[in-house]
């Protein structure tokens, strides 16, 4: 009796979780699904009639906005990589015993509103604010120079919106490595490139791995930095989905636009995976 | 004098220990200390070293925790610099030259394998980076793997190893080099005691197989005093002692390394008489311990060491001739221990001696807590400890085992 209570133990404690995802996730997703194939408007209502054309209307439609949302994920993932990483090795290897202030200040921004973050951009970056106006004062910059309304100005607010999300797991990641292994690297003739390349750079994969993933997901569906730094022709899928279905009332488009990005997301991320989450990949890059 | 090459120029190591640089110490440290930390907030981990490890040597460093060995080792390995000293491979000046360019190589204390990687290319990982051919390291790795005994294991992962396993895949990392010396970092501690016999008597045959010069540090004395050739036993940061394993044991030149080497009794006493060669000091009224009369003047007050097992307890009202030291005391506690019998004797200044007696003779005369009996041993087994500076410093758990 007892053992078959401790048995159980496990599901219990899932369960609020499990019926969370359930209620929340599973059963909207079907709605949505459900959503997708239906035809109508929202005088008349909708009707159930398995209208799959929806799904090649929003792809021929939108299909623009759909790469470009995939491009600028790519550039904001490689770039806040780029940066992450120095920086969560700054903090992981040398920052001793203030290692928790530099996280705290990472996460700092965290504790102001994202739009208020992003507006700040907009402030920042506006065709005549701080840095703007003085620079075209002195005749250092054209008059009609922007930044504003470009694709440097959305990929900027979006690396810079979600750079903590690459920061955390690389630091987790380094910081986790035994100091011992870089000594022993070092010991037996790897100098301080060769003592990264094969040592901390493959230990440290499973937190590239995490970071790529919990970036490159949201800024693909990402609106807020379009709409606020963007102009028209930055729109990304997430303002697709926003307009068709806040605006245009086209529930049935924009929910099989949403289907269509995230079935893309989770077929990269499986490929992805595939290609760098295997320990066996790992060891082949670690080797050789 | 054999004027080496600095930097990674390897392999010959062993063979010039053998041949010419016979009178070239394979490492040398000169006046070398070590402060942490900066100012105020600065620990001296290492006061003064002084040593000449000869090539091919098993030498040990040996003290209790904090006393500066590992940080020692560390700056021979490269990982520390040195505050102020010098540090020589064969004659070259190490200090300021980086870890990966040294031409020693280290046995961590918990390994330190790499674990994304197998056995094969964790044993590889240095003939690699020192670019030498794919089909000679594979042979050297599988010459290793056989010295090392874990042919067959190549394609594991360290995770997938024991813990005598891993210990043997950490050997071969290092030896496989061929260093000019190995060093050692306690390797054995994290294996239970059976293991670690093994490994004990493991490390002693690759020493003698590959003929490198180990330097090994440990706060085990049987493990030290069973595997050097020469050691030193270090206290706060300073080398107390520098001999052969007899001659730690027997002559203990300090109180520090007569306690934290084995069981040692302390005694206390003035200079009564020089006679000859010998000197008579007298711990108390009808009572003698002769020692050697070198350094030594009447009047002056000693402490001296003698070990429990070259302690004859005289039972039953006899009385010790010829010859010998002799001091008097009370049986307190008798503790039978199959092949022998420890005693301890209460003396009247509340200092006690402890006796260990081998259980040959039939226990006729055997004696009983409460008895007042005589202990006496010969001159040569007992020492005035050199000077009386480190009379403040006691080793702690000292007189254990």
């Amino acid at each position: 009796m007892r053992s078959l209570r401790s048995r159980l133990a496990p599901y219990w404690l899932a369960l609020p979780g499990g019926m969370w995802l359930a209620i929340f996730f599973v059963v909207p997703m079907f709605f949505m699904l459900s959503l997708s194939l239906q035809t109508g408007d929202t005088l008349n209502g909708y009707q159930q009639t398995f209208h799959w054309s929806t799904y090649s209307d929003v792809l021929s439609g939108y299909h623009v906005q759909f790469v470009r949302s995939i491009i600028y994920a790519v550039i904001v993932t490689s770039l806040a990589l780029l940066i992450s990483y120095p920086m969560a090795y700054w903090i992981a290897f040398r920052a001793g015993r203030h290692k928790s202030t530099f996280l705290f200040l990472i996460l700092l921004p965290f504790f102001v509103s994202f739009v208020i973050r992003t507006l700040s951009w907009q402030f920042i970056l506006a065709d005549n604010g701080i840095v703007m106006g003085p620079l075209k004062d002195l005749h250092l910059l054209p008059q009609d120079f922007h930044v504003l309304a470009t694709s440097f100005a959305v990929i900027c607010g979006l690396t810079y919106n979600f750079l903590p999300f690459m920061v955390l797991p690389l630091y987790v990641s380094l910081e986790r490595i035994d100091h011992r292994l870089v000594e022993a690297a070092h010991d037996l003739y790897a100098g301080r490139f060769a003592a990264f390349r094969r040592v901390v750079l493959p230990l440290s994969l499973p937190g590239v791995f995490a970071g790529v993933l919990i970036t490159f997901v949201p800024v693909a569906s990402d609106y807020v930095n379009a709409t606020i730094l963007g102009g028209t022709h930055t729109t990304m899928i997430g303002n697709i989905v926003q307009t068709l279905y806040l605006t245009n009332n086209d529930y049935p488009a924009a929910s099989a636009l949403s289907f269509t990005l995230m079935g893309a997301l989770l077929l990269g991320i499986f490929a992805y995976a595939r290609a760098l989450g295997t320990e066996d990949v790992m060891q082949t890059a670690a080797a050789r | 004098m054999t004027v080496t090459e600095g930097g990674v120029s390897v392999a010959d190591g062993a063979v010039a220990a053998d041949s010419s640089a016979q009178d070239v110490a394979a490492i040398e440290l000169v006046d070398v200390a070590k402060d942490f930390g900066g100012g105020a907030d600065s620990v001296q981990a290492v006061r003064q070293v002084d040593v000449a490890i000869r090539p091919g040597e098993f030498f040990s460093l040996l003290g209790p925790s904090g006393c500066g060995k590992t940080t020692t080792l560390r700056m021979i390995a490269g990982f520390e610099e040195p505050t102020r000293g010098r540090i020589l491979l064969y004659g070259d000046d190490m200090v300021g030259v980086p870890p990966y360019r040294r031409d020693v190589n280290m046995v961590f204390q918990s390994y330190a394998l790499f674990p994304h990687l197998s056995v094969y290319d964790n044993i590889a990982f240095g003939l690699q980076r020192k670019k030498l051919g794919k089909s000679e390291i594979a042979w050297k790795v599988q010459q290793m793997l056989e010295i090392v005994r874990l042919e067959g294991k190549e394609r594991r992962r360290p995770a997938e190893l024991s813990g005598g396993q891993q210990q043997r895949v950490a050997l071969a990392r290092a030896l496989v080099n061929q260093p000019r010396a190995l060093l050692l970092d306690e390797p054995l501690a994290a294996l239970d005691l059976k293991l670690r016999q093994t490994m004990q008597v493991e490390l002693k045959r690759i020493q003698r197989e590959v003929g490198i010069t180990f330097i090994f540090v440990t706060h085990d004395q049987n493990e030290a005093l069973t595997l050097s050739d020469r050691l030193i036993v270090m206290n706060e940061g300073l080398v107390e002692q520098l001999g052969t394993p007899h001659e730690i044991y027997e002559q203990p030149a300090t109180k520090f390394v007569a306690g934290f080497i084995g069981t040692s009794n302390v005694l206390q006493g003035v200079v009564d008489r020089i006679v000859g060669a010998r000197a008579v000091v007298v711990p108390a009224d009808g009572e003698q311990v002769l020692v050697p009369a070198t350094g030594l003047r009447a009047g002056q007050q000693v402490e001296l060491t003698v070990r429990p097992e070259k302690v004859v307890i005289h039972a039953g009202g006899e009385v010790p001739a010829g010859e010998r030291s002799a001091v008097r005391g009370t049986v307190t506690d008798v503790t039978y221990l199959g092949t022998s019998t420890t005693y301890t004797v209460s003396r009247g200044d509340e200092s006690e001696l402890v006796v260990f007696q081998q259980n040959a003779s039939s226990p006729t005369a055997a004696a009983r807590p409460g008895d007042i009996v005589w202990l006496s041993w010969l001159p040569e087994h007992s020492y005035v400890f050199a000077s009386a500076s480190h009379d403040s410093r006691s080793p702690d758990t000292a007189a254990a085992s």
